[in-house]
């Protein structure tokens, strides 16, 4: 199994490493997760799926995350959904309910500012509140799931607000197949 | 992986003061906070077979380091010595040591044949001219020879604080690699001063806060192997693990051992909500301890099972709480300005380890159990997780620097505030949970 991991691994490594010279690694184990108009999506949110089109396909990923919004931020120690976060999880209602193949991960954070554990409750509080809104919006509870990383995945790093203001997020990570 | 160590009392031989020792003035008093360390002396112990040249000093040296590491006892430089150690049996020149101001003398001799290692020792008090306690011997393998010199340093130590020892035990952490959003983590266990790491688990997955069961021989911990966090034990001797039961849809972390190691009792997060349960771990049958809207986390079970102490966020902010170990009404704690979190009962009972963030800063503190007599012992950008000592007097934690280049290291501290020192580990390290004393 781990060996099955490590080669899966190393061919999207050099899948990666490839892209201007493909020719050279499209054997039948070649999988191009590249495929598509280039995008250059800064993908570090952690969402693990690319589309299939680029950020002006409204049904593609990449368009779900520069376009409509995959995230909404939070102030310390809350939860609480402000208007600004309303109206991306409207955006995002509006796309899932056209995109209805996809699921989604609702992946919750804190800043660093916090001991371990309590930010990973934190965190799923964040992550329900968006789960919450988007099942009130008339999204499938089916097709969402929540998990929390507590500040175990910051995006930012520096230890100020201007960092920890964007740590504090609940991120919809987007993942094709069926509801489950 | 498993050592055995066979203590025996040396026969005595031609000593007279010996039965006078248990009675000596060589003693600290570590409750009245010892300000100035007590001077000793231990010179390389004896080989007492040609083998045993490579070990002799270096068991000498980690007894030293022992036992200054406590910051209660101060080493007289070996270059002050006046009487060199030749024999084991030899009487020891009093006059020799008290000239250089060593109050106490630890002696020791070593005997290697084949993969076998035995080690004997005394300590003497050097101002009163007698023996402290009688001669003991331990016997084991040279490979683990560490736990020897600890072996001895615990009874040095022993002898002269009247404290239980903690110097022969392990630290289970998190080990870590990586910048802060692109940090690698994996479990790890050490000795307690830093020495022997074995990587437990692999980096792939996220895993947090390990917690040693009670004898030492599993470790609770939380991983993302699933993709969500859930409770794995495993057994630290064949580094097997599995994951505990799990309800669907929910995610369970903060796990920690019941004081008879058959219930672990931890967090569970489902809807936006986090309480307290507990579960058999044999039979995987859990039960819910608290029910309120709000988070309750961390908690740690009383020496003697009845009670746990935890963090809630009931009243507005982290406080700590303590309620039956069936749950029912809890009883807050905390009253100071600041949240509270991360509660740790102390293995002697009396005390309540905690992490308080106050004004921006993070601190390492103690409580009695009722919550009075609060004192904070370490301040910095980011302290917490505090662990105890098997025998309740030093407080090991995590420290986190602050910034871009932030990165954490393991700490620890006396209760008495004193003796802060970083603990030396292979890159960063966190969550740190001490063992209980090794048998």
């Amino acid at each position: 199994m781990k060996m099955i991991t490590k080669a899966v691994l190393l061919t999207s490594v050099l899948a990666l490493a490839a892209c201007s010279n493909k020719s050279d690694f499209e054997g039948d184990d070649f999988v191009d997760l590249n495929a598509g108009p280039s995008t250059g999506i800064d993908d570090s949110a952690g969402n693990s799926f690319e589309g299939t089109g680029g950020v002006n396909d409204p049904t593609s990923v990449a368009f779900f995350q520069q376009s409509v919004g995959d995230r909404v931020l939070f102030e310390v120690d809350q939860s609480t959904l402000n208007g600004q976060g309303r109206l991306i999880l409207d955006g995002q209602t509006r796309w899932l309910t056209q995109n209805s193949d996809y699921t989604a991960i609702i992946e919750g954070h804190a800043d660093e500012q916090g001991t371990r554990e309590y930010n990973v409750a934190l965190g799923e509080r964040r992550a329900n509140a968006v789960r919450d809104y988007l099942v009130s919006k008339g999204i499938a509870s089916s097709r969402l799931r929540v998990v929390s990383f507590g500040k175990e995945r910051p995006i930012e790093i520096c230890s100020q607000e201007g960092c920890y203001a964007k740590n504090r997020r609940a991120v919809t990570v987007l993942a094709a197949g069926l509801s489950g | 992986m498993t050592l055995r160590i066979c203590i025996a009392v040396l026969a005595m031989c031609a000593l007279p003061f010996a039965s006078l020792a248990q009675s000596g003035p060589l003693r600290i008093e570590i409750t009245e906070g010892v300000v100035e360390p007590m001077p000793f002396a231990a010179p390389n112990f004896v080989a007492e077979s040609s083998a045993a040249n490579d070990f002799a000093e270096r068991l000498a040296r980690v007894v030293v380091s022992d036992l200054a590491g406590t910051g209660l006892f101060r080493e007289v430089p070996r270059t002050a010595y006046i009487s060199q150690l030749t024999s084991f049996d030899a009487p020891v020149q009093y006059a020799d040591w008290k000239a250089i101001n060593a109050q106490a003398l630890v002696t020791g001799a070593v005997n290697v044949s084949g993969s076998n290692l035995s080690v004997k020792f005394r300590v003497y008090d050097v101002f009163s001219g007698a023996e402290l306690g009688s001669g003991l011997q331990f016997a084991g393998t040279t490979q683990g020879w560490r736990r020897m010199a600890h072996k001895v340093a615990d009874q040095v130590y022993a002898r002269i604080t009247g404290e239980d020892p903690y110097f022969d035990s392990r630290v289970v952490y998190v080990s870590e690699q990586g910048p802060k959003d692109k940090r690698r983590k994996r479990l790890a266990i050490m000795d307690y001063d830093g020495a022997n790491v074995q990587y437990l688990t692999g980096s792939e997955h996220l895993v947090l806060a390990p917690r040693f069961s009670p004898t030492g021989d599993r470790v609770l911990y939380t991983s993302y192997e699933t993709g969500f966090p859930r409770i794995y034990v495993l057994d630290v001797g064949n580094v097997q693990r599995r994951v505990l039961e799990s309800q669907e849809g929910s995610m369970s972390f903060a796990p920690r051992f019941s004081p008879d190691g058959r219930t672990v009792v931890y967090s569970l997060a489902r809807g936006g909500n986090t309480d307290i349960y507990r579960m058999d771990i044999a039979s995987g049958s859990s039960s819910r301890l608290t029910s309120a809207p709000s988070i309750e986390t961390a908690p740690s079970y009383s020496p003697d099972g009845s009670r746990i102490v935890f963090e809630s966020d009931r009243s507005g902010s982290q406080q700590i709480y303590i309620m039956g170990a069936n749950g029912g009404e809890p009883k807050r704690i905390s009253f100071g300005k600041g949240r509270y979190g991360t509660p740790v009962w102390s293995p002697r009972g009396d005390l309540i380890a905690f992490t308080k963030q106050s004004k921006g800063r993070f601190h390492i503190g103690v409580m009695r159990t009722d919550g009075s007599e609060e004192r904070l012992l370490t301040a910095s950008f980011l302290d917490e997780g505090p662990t105890w000592s098997p025998n309740g007097r030093v407080i090991m934690f995590t420290r986190e620097t602050q910034g871009a280049t932030g990165s954490a290291s393991l700490y620890s501290v006396d209760i008495s505030g004193r003796n802060l020192k970083r603990i030396p580990t292979e890159g960063g390290a966190s969550d740190p949970s001490w063992s209980p004393l090794q048998r």
